[in-house]
């Protein structure tokens, strides 16, 4: 297929434009390169901003220094190859990525897990919330100048961390999912350790309360900064915590009809009507406090039974397509699998993941803001590279 | 003033010699003073704070982990911009490490031994202490970055505002003890009777409003959270010290720490009654040596306790923006200092007559 | 969230400022609980992903464990051997030997695709993991070395109340 004209004058307009960044002096205003190296960023995301002064005129995210070609990946890898990679996409929370692909594998076979493997599922797939969004509340406070914070999330992730490790053998990529259920059953005295760690991860949304939220400096930083107005929210697609910061009531685990056990536990949706920084902050808080209520209540009513249906040896999905999305840590999360029914692995697997989406918002909400206030805006909306850019 | 009659530690000397024991003297506890504040607060309290346990490896619990970092910034490159001004360039650190210097040549650590006795010693040690905001916007400037010099006017504008407040803290002491000079501060807080109580009259207690104000403005000057927003500014654009390197780096990592215990040195004499602790004589004639050292350790516990005070807050705070540093410094420590003043002369005129 | 009244909020500034300082100073004098390696080792919990061993009597060169890897960090050589047969009168056997198992952890994703995929249990996981080399080529186990981390196979561990039994040899 030849290229249009317009095509290839809309490409050199854009090198050109590239190449004219790089340059220190412009006739108004100054261009500052925030990345690819970048504390602020987690990961590699070259943000290029315009500066007038202390104020932003526009900001430009470049995504895509990650890129590691996912999608391609997904067609020439085999369902149990790309369960172990996808683990990689979002690598805080880990457990999390496989779940919508294993689902929609085993809708597109007709197979369900048995309830012990959903409960066990859900379970792993709050506490890959909590390890991510722990990290999260310690990170904002990093980000605006508390040193401290990060330390006790890190600390108190940890006992998490062990109790992943103790059930699927790996810290921060468990491979745990299966078509038809999980790989293994909990080792025994879990359920009395998850305990421990659940109490940890409460003390520590304390500790974040008391050194952060309740801190007027932080405060002082954090309101009516980065403001991202409901129905904007809704306009570039954002999800997840920055969604509900936003006013929107829109939760995944509860609003979807999903196999996974969510709706065997009583818990609650946290809105915050301002959608600024603070919110955003607030908002995490409260989730993580919830998704420990949420598991002890799961692995309070375990039921027993297997751990996986009974699948054949040889995996081989049936010909069509499958959309699950879930409501992951960083938002929604989504995989749609197309499958021409031979054996391997699928056709083509679109993966929908939240940071795309929520740094979408990044030109719109950074013009006029100050450029303190850009790191504490972009900590706020908690992307991950990995997520961005597959 | 002439130098006092007798022995300072046992050691008795002519006028030029003692002048030169006491330059080696200051040029010596200066960065043993950083040096300590480095290793117990910077390492090991803040490893602590933070749940975990700092150098353990370099000494015993990495008590001579500050010499090993002393000697990894000596042996790196003296890298140098190629467009820096090379003169400026080599001064800046000088020139912040020279004010820190001067601060201690004031603070008494015993009846006898201070560097110089003089009789302006507060207002010297204050006006010295802010030479130190020359020496970064001569690092800012001779960097030829334009980021740099941004970061050191921001910086300079920070300094410069808490100036203020630390100064207008120090005058209700001033005022209560009569004098600037230091030892007389330490004397008068010997003296001072605190509801009829003698022992106890240190002025952090009718002054705390002053300690408060000294210890904030002091966290200022030391571009520490929750107001480093000069040094954190290099997430976004490069702060004044980013050209800095090896031993240029080392001299400007020295003077900070020896800044924060210099000011911490001078709260504890000014607040916290500097080398006197009751019981402590007052009468130096014939005052053996070894009751001479008495008093420098007191002063050092003092110190640690003030700075455990300033590098707690540093720990535990996240940062001001720089506007909202400003307004605090103008809208509310100003005022609050001048009411403090006002009040102190209000109670001393009530008191006294 | 309802914003609290004037007065409450000026007195809310000082008291946020103390509770966030206690909790730091709380830290100060709880003991940290860092381990110090390597002067100090942690118990690792016995299903860890740490290295995979490798039992040569159970292989017989399938080449699952090769194909399946998502890395193909997995070299393997093998070749077949005419066997006498077990009774009289049979035919010869035919005998899969392997001549080369390579397993490069330079490579290797820690994923457990080919442990699941023996059909035969020749290969196991282990939580071993100071394995770590100055030169990345020393990082290719070849099968003595493989063989080796057998020892520290564990043994499955006992599973939670209301788990199934599981079923067969796999772990």
């Amino acid at each position: 297929m030849s290229v249009t004209e317009h095509q290839k004058s809309v490409y050199i307009a854009g090198q050109a434009a590239d190449a004219r960044i790089s340059f220190d002096i412009e006739a108004e205003g100054m261009t500052l390169n925030l990345g690819p190296q970048h504390p602020a960023t987690h990961g590699t995301l070259r943000i290029v901003v315009r500066l007038d002064g202390e104020q932003v005129i526009w900001a430009d995210p470049i995504p895509g220094y990650m890129h590691r070609g996912y999608e391609k990946l997904c067609e020439v890898r085999d369902y149990a190859q790309v369960t172990t990679l996808i683990n990689r996409i979002d690598w805080l929370g880990s457990f999390a990525n496989e779940v919508p692909f294993i689902l929609a594998a085993e809708e597109l076979m007709g197979i369900e897990a048995p309830p012990r493997a959903q409960y066990i599922r859900t379970v792993l797939f709050e506490m890959a919330r909590l390890a991510n969004v722990s990290l999260f509340l310690g990170d904002m406070g990093v980000q605006l100048g508390a040193i401290t914070p990060v330390f006790y999330a890190f600390r108190d992730r940890e006992f998490v961390l062990n109790l992943i490790e103790s059930a699927t053998g790996g810290r921060f990529h468990p491979n745990f999912d299966r078509i038809g259920g999980l790989k293994d059953d909990l080792p025994k005295g879990w359920i009395e350790e998850s305990k421990g760690a659940l109490e940890r991860i409460r003390s520590f949304c304390d500790q974040m309360e008391d050194l952060l939220v309740g801190n007027i400096i932080f405060q002082e930083r954090t309101r009516g900064i980065g403001i991202i107005p409901r129905d904007v929210a809704l306009d570039y697609g954002m999800s997840g915590a920055n969604a509900r910061a936003s006013g929107i009531d829109w939760d995944l685990r509860r609003d979807e009809a999903s196999p996974l056990a969510w709706k065997h536990a009583d818990w609650k949706v946290f809105t915050h009507p301002d959608g600024d920084s603070f919110a955003r902050y607030w908002v995490r808080l409260q989730e993580v406090r919830e998704s420990t209520r949420i598991i002890e209540q799961l692995l309070g009513g375990l039921p027993a039974g297997p751990i996986r249906a009974k699948v054949p040896a040889r995996i081989r999905v049936p010909k069509g397509e499958a959309w699950v999305h879930t409501e992951n840590p960083l938002g929604e999360m989504g995989y749609y699998v197309v499958s021409d029914g031979s054996p391997g692995g699928p056709f083509r697997c679109k993966i929908r993941t939240p940071s795309f989406s929520n740094i979408s918002v990044v030109p719109w909400l950074l013009r006029g803001v100050y450029v303190p206030d850009v790191i504490t805006i972009l900590a706020s909306l908690y992307f991950i590279l990995g997520d961005i850019d597959r | 003033m002439s130098p006092v009659a007798g022995s300072v530690f046992g050691i008795h000397a002519a006028y030029w010699n003692t002048a030169l024991l006491k330059t080696l003297a200051v040029l010596i506890v200066a960065p043993t003073g950083a040096l300590i504040i480095v290793y117990v607060f910077m390492f090991k309290m803040m490893a602590h704070m933070q749940s975990r346990l700092g150098p353990m490896d370099v000494g015993p619990h990495g008590t001579l982990q500050p010499v090993a970092e002393a000697v990894k910034w000596l042996q790196k490159e003296d890298v140098f911009p190629a467009r820096a001004d090379s003169r400026v360039f080599a001064l800046a650190p000088l020139v912040v490490l020279v004010s820190t210097f001067l601060i201690y040549v004031v603070i008494p650590v015993s009846p006898r031994a201070v560097a110089a006795d003089l009789d302006t010693g507060v207002l010297f040690a204050l006006a010295v202490s802010s030479l130190s905001v020359i020496g970064v916007l001569m690092a800012g400037w001779a960097s030829a970055n334009k980021y740099s010099l941004m970061g050191a006017l921001r910086a300079a504008g920070q300094l410069i505002a808490y100036e203020l407040p630390l100064v207008l803290a120090v005058v209700g002491v001033v005022m209560q003890a009569g004098s600037l000079n230091l030892n007389t501060i330490v004397l008068a807080q010997a003296h001072f009777k605190l509801f009829g109580v003698g022992g106890i009259g240190f002025f952090a207690i009718p002054q705390f409003v002053g300690l408060l104000l000294f210890l904030v403005a002091a966290q200022a000057e030391l571009t520490q959270t929750p107001f480093d927003m000069p040094i954190a500014e290099s997430e976004l654009v490069a702060g004044y010290l980013t050209e800095y390197t090896g031993f240029r780096f080392l001299l400007f990592f020295i003077g900070e720490f020896a800044t924060a215990f210099a000011l911490a040195a001078l709260a504890a004499t000014l607040f916290l009654g500097g080398w006197y602790f009751p019981g402590y004589g007052l009468h130096w004639g014939g005052l053996a040596w070894g009751r001479q050292l008495v008093g420098p350790a007191v002063l050092v516990a003092k110190v640690l306790i003030v700075a455990f005070f300033i590098f707690w807050i540093r720990f535990s705070f996240p940062r001001f923006r720089e506007d909202q540093l400003q307004a605090f410094a103008w809208k509310f420590l100003i005022p609050l200092a001048l009411v403090n003043i006002t009040l102190t002369g209000v109670l001393k005129v009530a008191v006294h007559a | 969230m309802p914003e609290p009244d004037a007065v409450g909020h000026a007195l809310g500034i000082p008291k946020g400022f103390a509770k966030g300082l206690g909790v730091t100073l709380k830290n100060l004098f709880t003991p940290a609980e860092t381990v110090q390696y390597p002067h100090e080792k942690e118990a690792v919990t016995p299903r860890a992903r740490g290295v995979i061993a490798l039992k040569e009597d159970n292989c017989t060169v399938c080449m699952l464990c090769a194909r399946q890897c998502p890395d193909w960090c997995i070299y393997i050589e093998g070749h077949k051997d005419k066997e006498p047969p077990r009774r009289e009168g049979g035919k010869p056997r035919t005998v899969s030997k392997l001549d080369r198992f390579d397993i490069d952890y330079s490579l290797c994703m820690y994923c457990g695709i080919c442990v699941e995929v023996c059909p035969f249990d020749a290969l196991h996981w282990s939580p071993e993991f100071e394995y770590s080399e100055p030169n990345i080529a020393d990082l290719l186990h070849d099968k003595v070395r493989l063989g080796q981390w057998e020892d520290t196979v564990p043994e499955a561990p006992v599973l939670e109340a209301g788990a199934e039994a599981p079923k067969g040899k796999k772990k």
